[in-house]
C-alpha cells in the first residue's frame, strides 16, 4: 500500500481523488474477498469517516440512499411498499454479518452481474448521485453500471449517494431471489417488480428488472409495456420470448435455456408479490 | 516506501487493546496476530463461512472483512468473550447439545448466535436460521445447533448431565469430554501456534492443467527483497520425492520435478519473515511456463492415443478393481424384468471450515510437525521418507483438526515446512488459503457408471452388472482404494447371486481425487438404489418392500462369497423404517391431491447403505495404550484422532467400561507420535470399531491385572480415589496406595497396551474372500417438494435408520448421522467442484443452515459379534443413503431421475421438460 487516506470530510476525500489515484475502502466486504491473500498495492481511500454520507433521507421529491448506508440499516429504516423488494433483496444480501457491514451503494460499485440491489433498485429508477471536485452528476443505474465489474465513475470521482425519485415509489414490490441454496448465495436468476393498480383494478404503474441473468441487470420495458393497462389476475400467462431485453448467460450456476425460462417464472412471482404487497393502495409516497 | 501503519485501540472482550498495524489490515488478522486472540478462526478470508464472526458494537460482522481502522474506538467481542468465569448458557447449551463437532465454526456460531440471543431470547427456528444463515459448518448438519441456540434462550446455565456411573459409560450421553475448549475458543487448530521466530512460507503453484516449467534467477528474487530467507524446489529435497497414502503407488512429489500434472500443484516455496512473505506478489515469482496438452476427461483419458499422465501407466489406468459371483450377464438375459441406467456426478471438496496449516520445528535432531491431519503415523512415515530423515526423528503433534473427511489422511503442508525448517534450522508455519486448500488437495471422485439390475417376477435379485470409471486425477492418492472399495459394495445390502462389477480408477490432469467419506461407496449407491426404484416400478412392488424382500440376513452370503453369520442390520432398519414409509407416502399424497395440478409436488425416496469398516483386505491394527498414575488419573493414550466424529469420547467410554473403571477418572494424551501407539488412521468408519476394540482389550487387560495384584476374581469392583485404588468383591476391601509402588516401563503403576487387527483375508482374482470383519447398516427416507416450475427442491424431512450394532455414545451417532445426511444433500444437490472455477466458498456451495431439514434418527442396535460391545462403524454409512434417496423422491414427485449430480434447479427443470418432449 502506497498510500492511505482517512479522510474527515467530503471536500478533503474529493481533493484527494482529483490528485492521485485511489481505490475507495468502503464496507470491505467486496474489497477484501476481491483482493484475497495478495499484498495490497494501491492508495486506499478510507471513506468510513465520512458520517455524512450515512443514512437515508427524504427530500420533498426524491429518497437518497448515502453511499455509506448499510443494507442493515436500510432494513431498519421505515420506508413505503415500493421499497420492500429492496429489503427483501437487503435480508439476502450475503448473510447478517454482511449486511451489518456492506453498503447499498459498494453493492452498485462492485458492478457483479448478481448484485443483489441492481433489480430492486431499477424498478425505482434510482439514480447514482456522483461527486468529484470539479461538481456533482447524477447517473441513472441503468447508465452507471456498463457491464461486469464496470461502471461509469471516473476515477476522480466517488458515488455520495442513490437517489430514488418519489415519482417512482407508487404501489407495491416483490423480490424473488433464485439459488441454488437458501443463505449466502449467489443468484441464478433474481427478478424485482414495482406494481401500481389503477382506480379500475388494472395495472397503472409496473416496472420489471432481471438480475444475475445477464451481465448488467436490466430493466424488461416491453413486457412492462405490455402489461400495462391489463388485470393482474390474467395478465401474468407471458412467457420468455415476451422478455424482449433479455440474454441470458450460460456459467456454472445455470444453463442460458435455464435461466430463459426461470426469469419468466419469477417475474410472474415477484409482480404477485408486488400485487400482495399492497400495489392497490399506496400512491406515491 | 514503507508500509503505512498506526496505533489502533478499541475494547476487546470489555478491556482496552492496543496494536500498531496497517489501517487496512483484517480485523481478524489483528486479533489473531497481534492480540493473540486465536478463537476467532479464520476458513475463507472471504465472508463466506463465517467462521470470524465477531460483534462490533454488539453487531455481528466478518472480521476477516473489516479494516482495523474501522474497529477503532468500539466494542469488540470474540468467543473468548463469552464466557464470565463460568460457561455461558449458550456455550452450556452447545456442550449439551453435543453442537460442537470439529469446532473450528463453533466460535462463529456462538457469536453470531450471542448477537440473536441479546435482542430475542426466545428466537423461533426460522429466526434461528436466519441469525446463523452466513456461518458455515461441514460436520455436524446444523440440526443440533438449532436445538442449542433455542435450548439457551429457554433454561438456565449449568444443567449438565451427571457423567456415567462405573460400568455404563458405553451407551451413555455422554458430552464430548474435549468439548469444553472447542466452546470458549481455547482448542488450538494448525493456524493458532506460531513459534517465536518462525519464517512464514509461501507456495508457489501451477497455474496450468499440465505444464513443464523452469526457474529463473532465484537468488535475485530473494536477494532484492529484504526479509525474505530462501527459495526451495525440488532439486533441495533430501529424500526421496513422492508421497502416498498406498507405498506401492505412492507417485505425488511434494513439489513438483519439471512437470507439473494438475492446476494448483506446488512447485516451489519461498521462506521469509512474516512482513516479507505478506508482501509478497506470487506472480512475481521467477519461473517460465510451457503449458502441455492436457486431459481433464476420464473418456479422454482412457482413449486410444490418450497423451499419458504417467508414462508407466498405459491407458490412464491407475488400477481397477473386479467382483465376480455366478454368472451376471447370463442371470440378466434370463431374468423376467431388467432396468439399465448410468450416473455422472461431480467432483466434491471436503470444504472443512479449516483449511491445512501447521509448522514444523526442531527439537534436538528431531523435526516436530504439529499440524491438523487424520493419519499422525501416515504423515510421519511420508514426511520423513520425503526430507530422508529416519521415521523415528520425525514426530508428529497432531493440531485439533477443523474437520477432515478423508482429505487430510493424505500429507499436504507436512513435508513443506519440515523442508524449510530442515534447510534453515528455523521453525516454519504455513497456513494454506482457502484458494491453495481447494486447489490443491484431494477431492471426491467423479464417476461415471452405468449398470443393469435384474429380477425374477416375485421380485428376488437375479442378478446384477456394474461398471464405473472413478476420474482420480493427477496422482494415485486413495484411487486405488476406490477401485477397490467399489466392487465390493456396489450391490448394495442386498442378497445377489449373479453379480460383476468392475471399477476402474482413471488419471487426469484433474484434481487428485483421494478419499471422501465413503471411498466411491455413495457414487456407486446413487446408481444401485436408483434402479431399484426403477426395477419397483416395472415389477409394481413397493419400493419399500422391494428392498426388504432381497436385503441380506444373517447367514446369507455376499457378493464376496462371504457368509455373514450374524449381525447383519438392515433388514431391521428397513423394518424400522415402515411405519415412516406409509405416513411419509400418505402425506405426499394427500398434499399432491390438495395441490392439484399446482406448481409444488411432493415426493418421498428411500435408500439404503452398507460398508465394510476398515481396510479392504488388508492389514489395519490398532493400538491403545491405558495406564494408571501414581495420582490415581487413568491415562489413556488415544491415537485415534479425533477430527470431530468424538472418538475421544467415544474410546475413553469403551476403555472404561471394559477395565470397570469410571470416566470421570480418564485423561487423554492424543495422538502424538512420541507418546501414543500407533491407532491408525481416522479413516474407513474403523475407529470405533477397531481402535475401540484395542481399547476394550486394552482395558480388559488392566483390569485383569489389578485384580491380579489384588488377588481377587473377576467380580471384584475397582474404585479409584487421589493416589489409591480400592477393590471391592464381596466383603473384602483391598486398598491400593499406588505411591508406593514402582513404576513399569511405560511409567505407570499398572498398564496395559493392547493391538487389534480385523480379521480379513485377501480378495482372489474374481474379489472372493473375505474384505473386512464387520459391515455396518442404514436406510434413510426423504420427503421433499419439487418447484415444477423452476426445478428448485426443498427438502421436508429426512428419516435415518443405522444399525450401528451398539450405540457406544447415542447423540455422537446422531452427530454423525445428522452431519453425513448434510454433506449428502450437498452432493446431491449443489456441489460441483470446477477446477479453477469455484476454488472459494461462494462458487463452490455447500449446504447452509437452511438447507437441512428436521432429521429424525432412529439407532438400530444389532449386536456385531467382532466389534466392542457389539459396535460398528458409522461415519461413512450415514452419508451413503441421502444422495440415492434425494433422486428417488425427486423422481417420485417428477417422474423424472435426474442422472448427472449435481441435481441443481437447472438440470432438474431439463428433465422435467425433456421427458415433457418425449411424451
Amino acid at each position: 500500500m502506497a498510500n492511505y487516506a482517512r479522510p474527515q470530510g467530503l471536500e478533503e476525500a474529493l481533493d484527494l481523488l482529483a490528485e492521485g489515484r485511489w481505490r475507495v475502502l468502503a464496507g470491505g466486504t467486496d474489497f477484501y474477498p476481491g483482493q484475497g491473500a495478495r499484498p495490497i498495492r494501491e492508495n486506499i481511500l478510507d471513506i468510513n469517516r465520512l458520517d455524512a454520507l450515512r443514512g437515508i433521507s427524504r427530500t420533498d421529491d426524491a429518497y437518497v440512499v448515502g453511499a455509506r448506508t448499510t443494507w442493515s440499516e436500510l432494513i431498519a429504516h421505515d420506508l413505503p411498499p415500493s421499497f420492500d423488494a429492496l429489503k427483501a433483496a437487503a435480508r439476502e444480501v450475503g448473510s447478517v454479518q454482511i449486511q451489518n457491514a456492506a453498503t447499498v451503494a459498494g453493492n452498485l460499485c462492485n458492478a457483479s452481474p448478481a448484485a443483489d440491489g441492481a433489480p430492486p433498485l431499477l424498478v425505482l429508477d434510482a439514480s447514482v448521485e456522483i461527486a468529484a471536485r470539479a461538481g456533482r452528476r447524477r447517473v441513472p443505474l441503468g447508465a452507471f453500471v456498463r457491464g461486469n465489474r464496470e461502471t461509469a465513475l471516473a476515477p476522480d470521482e466517488m458515488v455520495v449517494a442513490l437517489v430514488v425519485p418519489r415519482t417512482a415509489t407508487a404501489g407495491g414490490s416483490g423480490f424473488v431471489k433464485l439459488g441454488a441454496r437458501r443463505y449466502l448465495v449467489i443468484s441464478i436468476a433474481m427478478a424485482a417488480a414495482r406494481v401500481a393498480l389503477a382506480e379500475d383494478g388494472t395495472i397503472g404503474e409496473i416496472a420489471l428488472a432481471l438480475g444475475a441473468c445477464s451481465p448488467v441487470a436490466r430493466r424488461m420495458t416491453g413486457l412492462e409495456h405490455a402489461l400495462r393497462g391489463r388485470r393482474p389476475e390474467t395478465a401474468l400467462d407471458f412467457g420468455p420470448d415476451q422478455l424482449v431485453e433479455l440474454t441470458p448467460i450460460d456459467d456454472v450456476r445455470a444453463s442460458a435455456a435455464y435461466r430463459r425460462e426461470a426469469a419468466a417464472e419469477i417475474l410472474r412471482r415477484a409482480i404477485r408479490q408486488a400485487c400482495d404487497d399492497g400495489a392497490g393502495k399506496e400512491k406515491a409516497a | 516506501m514503507s508500509p503505512v501503519r498506526e496505533t489502533i485501540g478499541f475494547t476487546l472482550n470489555g478491556a482496552p487493546v492496543s496494536a500498531e498495524v496497517s489501517p487496512v489490515a483484517r480485523l481478524s488478522a489483528v486479533l489473531r496476530d497481534e492480540l493473540g486472540a486465536t478463537g476467532t478462526k479464520l476458513g475463507c478470508d472471504a465472508g463466506d463461512c463465517g467462521a470470524c464472526t465477531v460483534l462490533v458494537d454488539g453487531a455481528a460482522v466478518c472480521a476477516c472483512l473489516m479494516p482495523a481502522a474501522s474497529a477503532a474506538g468500539r466494542r469488540v467481542t470474540t468467543v473468548e468473550g463469552l464466557a464470565n468465569g463460568r460457561l455461558s448458557a449458550l456455550q452450556a447449551s452447545f456442550l449439551r447439545h453435543g453442537a460442537a463437532q470439529c469446532g473450528i465454526c463453533t466460535p462463529g456460531f456462538l457469536v453470531a448466535a450471542t448477537a440473536l440471543l441479546d435482542r430475542n431470547p426466545a428466537p423461533s427456528e426460522e429466526e434461528v436460521r436466519d441469525a446463523l444463515g452466513g456461518v458455515l459448518c461441514r460436520c455436524t448438519g446444523y440440526r443440533k445447533i438449532i436445538a442449542a441456540v433455542i435450548d439457551a434462550g429457554l433454561l438456565e446455565t449449568g444443567r449438565d448431565s451427571p457423567p456415567p456411573e462405573t460400568g455404563r459409560a458405553v451407551g451413555a450421553a455422554v458430552m464430548r469430554l474435549d468439548g469444553a475448549a472447542k466452546v470458549t475458543g481455547t482448542d488450538r487448530f494448525g493456524a493458532d501456534e506460531r513459534p517465536a521466530d518462525a519464517l512464514s512460507v509461501l507456495v508457489i503453484r501451477s497455474p496450468h492443467w499440465h505444464a513443464r516449467f523452469s526457474f529463473g534467477d532465484l537468488d535475485g528474487f530473494v536477494a532484492a527483497r529484504p526479509g525474505l530467507a530462501a527459495v526451495f524446489t525440488a532439486a533441495d529435497i533430501p529424500g526421496r520425492n513422492r508421497f502416498g497414502v498406498i507405498g506401492p503407488f505412492a507417485d505425488q512429489p511434494a513439489l513438483a520435478e519439471g512437470t507439473a500434472r494438475f492446476r494448483g500443484e506446488a512447485v516451489a516455496l519461498v521462506a521469509g519473515e512474516p512482513a516479507a512473505i505478506a508482501a509478497l506478489d506470487p506472480t512475481e515469482f521467477p519461473i517460465d511456463w510451457h503449458a502441455l496438452p492436457h486431459v481433464l476427461d476420464p473418456a479422454e483419458a482412457v482413449a486410444e492415443g490418450a497423451g499419458l499422465v504417467h508414462e508407466d501407466r498405459p491407458g490412464n489406468i491407475l488400477t481397477q478393481g473386479l467382483v465376480a459371483r455366478g454368472d451376471a450377464e447370463a442371470a440378466i438375459a434370463a431374468a423376467a424384468v431388467s432396468v439399465s441406467g448410468t450416473i455422472e456426478t461431480a467432483y466434491v471438496e471436503h470444504a472443512y471450515i479449516e483449511p491445512e496449516a501447521g509448522y514444523a520445528v526442531f527439537d534436538g535432531d528431531t523435526l516436530v510437525v504439529r499440524a491438523c491431519t487424520q493419519a499422525p503415523y501416515m504423515d510421519r512415515d511420508d514426511t520423513a521418507a520425503v526430507l530422508g530423515l529416519p521415521p523415528d526423528k520425525v514426530r508428529i503433534v497432531p493440531a485439533a483438526t477443523g474437520g477432515g473427511f478423508g482429505s487430510k489422511l493424505d500429507v499436504s503442508l507436512q513435508p513443506l515446512v519440515g523442508l524449510v525448517a530442515l534447510k534453515t534450522g528455523r521453525p516454519a508455519v504455513l497456513a494454506y488459503t482457502r484458494a491453495d486448500s481447494m486447489a490443491s488437495t484431494t477431492k471426491r471422485h467423479p464417476a461415471s457408471m452405468r449398470a443393469t439390475l435384474a429380477a425374477n417376477a416375485d421380485g428376488r435379485i437375479a442378478g446384477l452388472a456394474f461398471a464405473g470409471d472413478f476420474n482420480t486425477g493427477a496422482y494415485a492418492s486413495w484411487g486405488p482404494t476406490v477401485a477397490n472399495r467399489v466392487p465390493v459394495h456396489a450391490c448394495g445390502p442386498y442378497l445377489t447371486p449373479n453379480y460383476r462389477a468392475s471399477a476402474r480408477a482413471v488419471h487426469t490432469n484433474g484434481p487428485v481425487a483421494g478419499a471422501f467419506r465413503g471411498f466411491g461407496v455413495p457414487q456407486a449407491t446413487i446408481m444401485l438404489e436408483t434402479l431399484y426404484d426403477a426395477l419397483a416400478a416395472k415389477l409394481g412392488i413397493d419400493r419399500l418392500e422391494l428392498r426388504r424382500r432381497n436385503a441380506l440376513a444373517d447367514g446369507d452370503r455376499t457378493a464376496t462369497g462371504q457368509v455373514l453369520a450374524s449381525g447383519v442390520g438392515i433388514g431391521a432398519c428397513l423394518a424400522a423404517l415402515e411405519p415412516h414409509w406409509r405416513r411419509a407416502l400418505a402425506d405426499a399424497e394427500t398434499a399432491n391431491a390438495a395441490a392439484g395440478d399446482g406448481t409444488v409436488r411432493r415426493g418421498v425416496g428411500i435408500a439404503s447403505c452398507w460398508y465394510g469398516c476398515g481396510n479392504t483386505s488388508l492389514p489395519n491394527p490398532s493400538t491403545i495404550r491405558v495406564g494408571i498414575s501414581p495420582a490415581g488419573r487413568v491415562v489413556l493414550h488415544q491415537g485415534a484422532v479425533d477430527i470431530g466424529q468424538g472418538s475421544n469420547t467415544v474410546i475413553a467410554q469403551i476403555c472404561a467400561d471394559a477395565a470397570g473403571l469410571p470416566l470421570v477418572a480418564f485423561s487423554l494424551i492424543d495422538g502424538d507420535t512420541a507418546h501414543t501407539p500407533d491407532a491408525g488412521k481416522t479413516s474407513a468408519s474403523r475407529q470405533t470399531y477397531v481402535s475401540g476394540k484395542a481399547a476394550e482389550k486394552a482395558g480388559r487387560a488392566l483390569r485383569e491385572k489389578i485384580l491380579r495384584y489384588a488377588n481377587v476374581s473377576s467380580q471384584a469392583r475397582i474404585e479409584i480415589e487421589p493416589g489409591l485404588l480400592v477393590v471391592r468383591e464381596g466383603e473384602a476391601r483391598r486398598q491400593i496406595a499406588l505411591d508406593t509402588l514402582p513404576l513399569d516401563g511405560r511409567g505407570y503403576v499398572f498398564s496395559a497396551e493392547e493391538s487389534y487387527d480385523p480379521p480379513t483375508t485377501a480378495l482372489d482374482e474374481n474379489g472372493q474372500g473375505v474384505p473386512y470383519a464387520v459391515y455396518g447398516y442404514g436406510a434413510q427416507i426423504v420427503e421433499l417438494a419439487v418447484d415444477r416450475s423452476l426445478g428448485t427442491v426443498a427438502l421436508l424431512k429426512i428419516t435415518a435408520a443405522h444399525d450401528v450394532g451398539r450405540a457406544i455414545n447415542p447423540q455422537l451417532a446422531e452427530g454423525q448421522i445428522e452431519g453425513g445426511i448434510a454433506q449428502g444433500i450437498g452432493m446431491a444437490l449443489m456441489e460441483d467442484y470446477v477446477p479453477g472455477r469455484t476454488e472459494n466458498l461462494h462458487d463452490y456451495l455447500i449446504p447452509t443452515i437452511g438447507d437441512v431439514p428436521p432429521i429424525e434418527t432412529i439407532l438400530v442396535e444389532i449386536a456385531d459379534p467382532e466389534g466392542p460391545f457389539g459396535a460398528k462403524g458409522l461415519g461413512e454409512h450415514v452419508l451413503i443413503p441421502t444422495a440415492p434417496a434425494i433422486l428417488n423422491a425427486i423422481r417420485d414427485a417428477t417422474g423424472v431421475l435426474v442422472d448427472r449430480l449435481p441435481a441443481t434447479p437447472s438440470r432438474v427443470l431439463a428433465a422435467i421438460r425433456a421427458a415433457e418432449a418425449g411424451r
